[in-house]
């Protein structure tokens, strides 16, 4: 099978076929430099203000479903458009035409000042308007956390998010909901869809992007220094910010049994090119009590592109998936050329950005073992700001009640060491304890003897020592409080509606 | 009504809540900033290398590589500079390019020209630089010691403060600190500059100041003011950070397209941005206060010290501002305030709103805060007993009486209307009942001097033109930073003319159009250039009234401009036509306006007079709640009232109130400026300088424009500054989350900000020991 030597993609309507790509450059640098779009802004080229929000369409799982989804041009490279419908700010009216609902809310409510912001939260309130109709406040503010504004106080944005739903819109673009509805769109880009692996390149650097996963084994055994690529939201640092030369990429999104998230007797098994918007629901189905966490994990943008492996291959200290997901007991699928192993998340972790990971290797998926009857999965997140923060300190726990008394207790940590680490003395303070503060007492001490943490300029080495104690407290409470039925232990149950 | 009504433009335009003028171009990207611009033939990218040590000598600095770099046209350093090498705006203190020794981390050493931006800031990073280290001064207390400061420190004083603090029947004394805040508008710093004719020099910059982009690019290459053009159509934020620190940026431009006579551009990534660039001061307080028994303050010392950075910049203003706004809202007897203005080897601090109001506030504020609390009182109550007066206590610490009756009335309608009292018990009762989690609630005033404390700054100037067709274009000095600066004074002008504001074209601020126009900045835009605007659009208006009176054989008493119109003699008249009629006669239809603020003097040397045209007030009831194991917290709600005069525009007005709360609320509480023990910058990107989002919105947030409050001053239509004061209001939300910490064991938690949960655990605490 020969490969396809472009990329198709839609562009606000019009079908772009493009034969000679750099593999880094960004859909920000695309429309900016390369089509005249300027409407889509760079505000930080890291994926945190979502100045350059755009949206990207792709077909559903389900005949006709549509996925509408914010992501950031800053950090998505272009060559991973492929099969993909990209809207802008500039697309959603044209020159002479009416403005879009989302748009027309924003100047009544007088949603814009310096305007700098202001095409971003258009495109993440289009996200918003496309798939749900009846947001509430905590879902508009969900839906805006990866976008700043500095100048409005945010208010009369909120407000425009509800005011764009009272207007009329033309078209499947201006139409509130339906996400599926429109067979025209979705004809197009199930015409752009094909089996055959892509192979491009601008003549100096090259991009792959395999059909299938045996493929990506085959690549990446040929180029062992090749730079997997699937969401790009921490590779797209490594080149807009640190200016890497990445050759060649390897991209994972076009993978489709990567991108399964399925129930198997093993656990919930999560592939590699799954994204964490994907992700997440069946997480939650399972694990109720992570959805704040995951509400704050990142912001949409990030989670429409991110991935969860890339997350827990990426091996950050500080991720924010791994306490939880360590906690429930989670285990990696290894494949190569050679073939497949699996590994405990605990046992991947070697050291400071150092992996289990062989040249040629890859995570394949991971498996995520389903809670146990009487189990409890509860993950804590500090940062200084409620969203699009970068962990503090994170903690996962996993507890099993039984006769009021604590079994297979696994906690685990991050922002404590140089990788997400359980913490075992703790562990063992509180197993087989009876379910009361003494307990916990005596594990927030053995806590103490489990890390010890380094000051940054997110937290000083004392706050996290103080903090990881703590949170032990907050478990105690709210186990208590599952048990009793009352409001979660914290401030975030405060001053949030819906 | 229907939403989408389009406003009727027949109507007269001030004190209408219209939107701003760009907003259906911001929503649909149309809006042009300056990195939208076409760009032309030849254009060169710049890129500037910095300096990675806070305070050394430069042994060697060779940029060899850079020039072989891929793409590279020209490296750029002090020796290309063809005049000054310093974009210093008072004292000349700044280099564009190092020149032998650098003082922070960031400092610019010299730039590179390239075909594309990747190129020019991959080279930027291949010099080699070799530094010999100096000892580094790093933070404001170790300046005080080292005695490093950037001006000579200040004092003012009035009374026998020591005597009554001394006498006083009660004392304390306190350090409080708060932290500086990077401005962080959306839009990075940014300047094109393109060389013209016979030693031309366009250039279109992110500014605040055009006018002083136009002296430094002039002085920088050489040139004289005749041959340099600014041009700033809007700026993506600025906040203050683009007052005096855009002529870096734009003076780098002028250098390069001067040297290699092609187009330059540069555009500032995020962290070189913040790494390069000014933020708000951070500040050490000391405050020693004698008071009596009933709280009321008799005599107090203040000690203030700045992070100015390695240069003057603004600092010297900033904290004469600081200053004279240690008394916010109270009555200050017997005081003494001694003001350091603190130079240490990290980068130079400048502008940022409420420009030194916002510190002085704080330290008042805390103040009060400990006042209350060593009483066992109510700080609300506290603050009302220390008010000025209306006809006594009503003279500031400068001098300038405080002739408003405002505020006492102000504070006691929002207490009722947002039930201070009832809520003030409920949370008393709520902190009794829980342990863990606990509530805080803080009502705080502001009180905000509205003028340039430089007399001289305030004047500002119009340029408006009628064409045949009866629309208009109206310039003026003004920039627009998305504060609503240009709806407003079109406003002004189209009711002049008595025409739909959809005839008044606005255009960018344009040094050749309205020259030596002084920054948008301490609030004035509106007052200064709304009064300027004016005063072009009577012009014409009135020879128009003339022409037309002449023609009529009426009065010009009997001639009225409304509704696209103008009625004479019982005839009604479209204004395109009557302006066709004037042209036919001869008739001048442009004419230029001007404006300087009355009443004003002050001298500097004994810091007296009446800087300030007037005060602008507001208030602000914030409630908390806090995690006393994680120190995180919520704001659960916040009911502010505002005076904004009788508004121009109460739409733009709001935005300004809410938006400057929440940035306020940022500086307090979630956006922290640290260092490490290089002098570097650590927090240099929103992925670690943590802003606020719209979660940090308080759900139940009530803001309130006052009514029917006209300034007694005659501003334009009797409205109000309102830019920088409503920051201030976020003072209720950090001291709401004080309040929370405060128990009878410890009723002065030691917080400083911003409130972090580190700060907040921290202090709940009394430390992590």
């Amino acid at each position: 099978m020969a490969d396809v030597g472009c990329i198709r993609f839609v562009l606000d309507g019009e079908t772009v076929e493009l034969e000679s790509v750099d593999p880094t450059r960004t859909v920000l640098q695309y429309l900016r430099e390369d089509r005249n779009l300027c409407g889509t802004k760079e505000g930080c080229a890291e994926g945190d203000c979502g100045a350059c929000t755009v949206v990207l369409i792709e077909p559903g799982a389900r005949d006709a479903e549509l996925n509408v989804r914010a992501v950031n041009a800053c950090i998505q490279f272009l060559a991973t458009l492929d099969g993909k419908e990209l809207v802008t700010v500039e697309g959603l009216c044209r020159p002479g035409e009416p403005l879009h609902p989302v748009q027309q809310a924003m100047v009544e409510a007088h949603g814009s000042q310096c305007g700098f912001c202001t095409p971003g939260f258009v495109m993440s309130l289009f996200a918003l308007y496309k798939t749900q109709t009846e947001p509430s406040r905590t879902a508009i503010d969900d839906a805006l956390a990866g976008n700043l504004c500095r100048c409005t106080g945010y208010r009369p944005i909120v407000e425009a998010a509800k005011r764009m739903y009272e207007l009329n819109g033309s078209g499947w673009l201006g139409t509130a909901g339906s996400a599926g509805g429109s067979e025209h769109r979705y004809r197009q880009l199930k015409s752009l869809e094909h089996d055959d692996d892509i192979a491009l390149g601008d003549g100096q650097r090259r991009f792959f992007a395999p059909a299938s996963s045996e493929s990506l084994a085959a690549l990446l055994d040929a180029h062992p220094q090749a730079t997997l690529l699937a969401g790009g939201t921490d590779v797209g640092l490594w080149v807009t910010k640190q200016y890497r030369d990445l050759d060649p990429v390897i991209y994972l999104g076009r993978i489709r049994e990567l991108k399964e998230v399925a129930a198997t007797d093993d656990g919930l098994s999560i592939g590699a090119a799954a994204s964490m918007t994907d992700v997440v629901p069946a997480l939650l189905e399972h694990y109720p009590g992570l959805d704040e966490l995951f509400r704050r994990w990142a912001s949409p943008p990030i989670r429409n592109a991110a991935t969860l492996v890339g997350n827990i291959a990426n091996g950050s200290p500080i991720g924010d998936s791994m306490p939880a997901l360590m906690a429930a007991g989670t285990e990696l699928v290894l494949r190569s050329r050679e073939g497949r192993r699996r590994i405990a998340m605990e046992d991947f972790y070697l050291g400071y950005q150092e992996k289990d990971l062989k040249p040629g290797e890859f995570v394949e998926r991971v498996i995520v073992s389903l809670p146990a009857a009487g189990s409890l999965l509860r993950s804590y997140k500090i940062s200084k700001r409620f969203d699009q923060d970068i962990t503090a300190v994170c903690l996962g726990a996993s507890v099993r009640v039984e006769n009021n008394r604590l079994f297979d207790v696994r906690l685990a940590y991050g922002g404590m060491a140089a990788t997400v680490s359980r913490a075992r003395g703790a562990e063992t303070a509180l197993e087989g304890q009876p379910l009361e503060a003494a307990s916990f007492d005596a594990a927030m001490d053995a806590v103490e003897a489990d890390f010890t943490p380094l000051s940054d300029m997110r937290a000083s080495a004392d706050y996290r020592r103080v903090v990881s104690r703590n949170l032990l407290r907050r478990l105690f409470l709210d186990i208590t409080a599952f048990e009793t039925g009352a409001k979660p232990a914290g401030v975030y149950a405060y001053g949030r509606t819906g | 009504m229907d939403a989408r009504a389009k406003p009727d433009m027949t109507e007269p335009a001030v004190g209408r809540a219209l939107p701003h003028d760009s907003a259906h171009l911001h929503v649909s990207g149309r809006a042009a900033y300056t990195d939208d611009l076409p760009e032309p033939r030849n254009l060169l990218h710049l890129a500037v290398g910095m300096s990675t040590e806070a305070h050394a000598e430069i042994t060697t600095l060779d940029t060899t590589p850079v020039l072989a770099a891929l793409g590279v046209v020209a490296v750029i350093d002090a020796a290309d500079i063809a005049g000054e090498n310093n974009y210093g705006p008072m004292v000349h203190d700044d280099p564009v390019f190092a020149e032998g020794k650098v003082e922070y981390v960031g400092q610019s050493l010299f730039a590179v020209a390239a075909n594309t931006v990747d190129a020019a800031r991959r080279a930027a990073l291949l010099a080699n630089v070799d530094y010999e280290r100096l000892p580094a001064v790093l933070d404001p207390e170790a300046a005080v010691a080292a005695e490093s400061f950037v001006l000579p420190s200040e004092s003012l004083s009035r009374g026998s403060p020591r005597e009554a603090i001394e006498r006083a029947e009660h004392r304390l004394s306190r350090r409080v600190r708060c932290g500086g805040q990077d401005q962080f508008y959306l839009e990075g710093h940014i300047a094109m500059a393109l060389p013209q004719e016979d030693r031309g020099m366009l250039v279109y910059s992110s500014t605040q100041h055009p006018d002083e982009v136009q002296t430094l690019v002039a002085a920088i290459t050489n040139r004289d003011a005749k041959d340099v053009v600014v041009v700033c159509r809007r700026m993506g934020g600025a906040f203050g950070g683009k007052e005096s620190q855009a002529a870096l940026i734009a003076c780098i431009a002028a250098i390069a397209a001067d040297r290699t006579g092609q187009p330059c551009k540069l555009r500032l990534d995020r962290d070189v941005d913040m790494v390069m660039t000014g933020k708000r001061h951070d500040f050490v307080i000391d405050y020693d206060v004698g008071f009596d028994g009933n709280g009321v303050i008799e005599g107090v010392d203040f000690v203030l010290a700045s992070r100015c950075g390695m240069s003057a910049d603004l600092s010297g203003p900033v904290n004469d501002r600081a200053m004279f706004h240690c008394d916010n809202a109270y009555y200050l007897d017997n005081v003494h305030i001694l003001s350091h203005r603190c130079k240490t080897h990290t980068v130079s601090n400048t502008a940022f709103r409420g420009f030194g109001g916002p510190q002085g506030m704080f330290a008042i504020e805390c103040l009060i805060d400990d006042v209350a609390r060593q009483l066992g009182e109510d700080p609300l109550t506290i603050r009302q007993r220390n008010l000025y007066g209306l006809e006594s206590r009503n003279t500031t610490h400068y001098g300038q009486t405080v002739a408003d009756k405002v505020l006492p009335e102000l504070l006691s309608t929002l207490a009722e209307t947002s039930e201070y009292t009832k809520r003030r018990a409920e949370v008393a009762d709520y902190n009794a009942h829980s342990p863990l989690l606990r509530k805080g609630l803080a009502l705080t005033p502001v009180k905000f001097g509205i003028s340039f404390t430089s007399t001289l700054l305030n004047q500002a100037g119009a340029l408006v033109h009628v064409y045949k067709d009866g629309t208009i274009q109206l310039n003026h000095g003004g920039t627009e930073m998305g504060q609503g600066l240009y709806i407003k004074v079109a406003q002004v002008v189209a009711d002049e003319f008595g025409v739909g504001v959809d005839r008044v074209k606005i255009t960018a601020a344009d040094t050749s159009k309205v020259p030596n126009a002084s920054a948008t900045a301490a609030s004035s835009g509106s007052d200064m250039n709304g009064k300027a605007a004016q005063n072009a659009a009577q012009k014409i208006v009135g020879r128009l009234r003339e022409f037309l009176a002449r023609r009529h054989g009426v009065s010009e008493a009997e001639i009225r401009f409304a509704g696209n119109e103008v009625h004479v003699a019982g005839e009604r008249l479209a204004f395109g036509e009557l302006v066709r009629m004037a042209w036919a006669e001869r008739i001048s239809l442009s004419a230029t306006g001007y404006y300087k603020t009355p009443k004003i003097h002050y001298d500097r040397a004994t810091f007296s007079g009446r800087p300030f045209f007037y005060y602008a007030y507001g208030a602000a009831v914030s409630e908390v709640i806090v995690d006393t194991l994680t120190g995180e917290h919520r704001l659960t709600r916040v009911d502010i009232l505002h005076d904004c005069g009788d508004s121009l525009n109460p739409a733009v007005d709001l935005g300004q109130v809410e938006g400057g709360f929440i940035q306020g609320v940022g500086w307090l509480t979630s956006e922290e400026l640290c260092w490490d023990s290089g002098g570097r910058l650590t927090t240099h990107a929103p992925s670690t300088y943590k802003i606020p989002t719209s979660s940090d919105v308080p759900v139940d947030f009530r803001v309130t424009l006052c009514e029917g409050l006209a300034n007694r001053e005659d501003t334009i239509y009797r409205s109000k500054a309102v830019g920088e004061p409503p920051l201030m209001l976020a003072l209720s939300a950090f001291l709401a989350i004080r309040d929370a910490l405060a128990t009878d064991e410890n009723p002065h938690p030691p917080l400083d900000a911003p409130a972090t949960p580190e700060a907040v655990l921290k202090a709940w605490q009394g430390g992590f020991l």
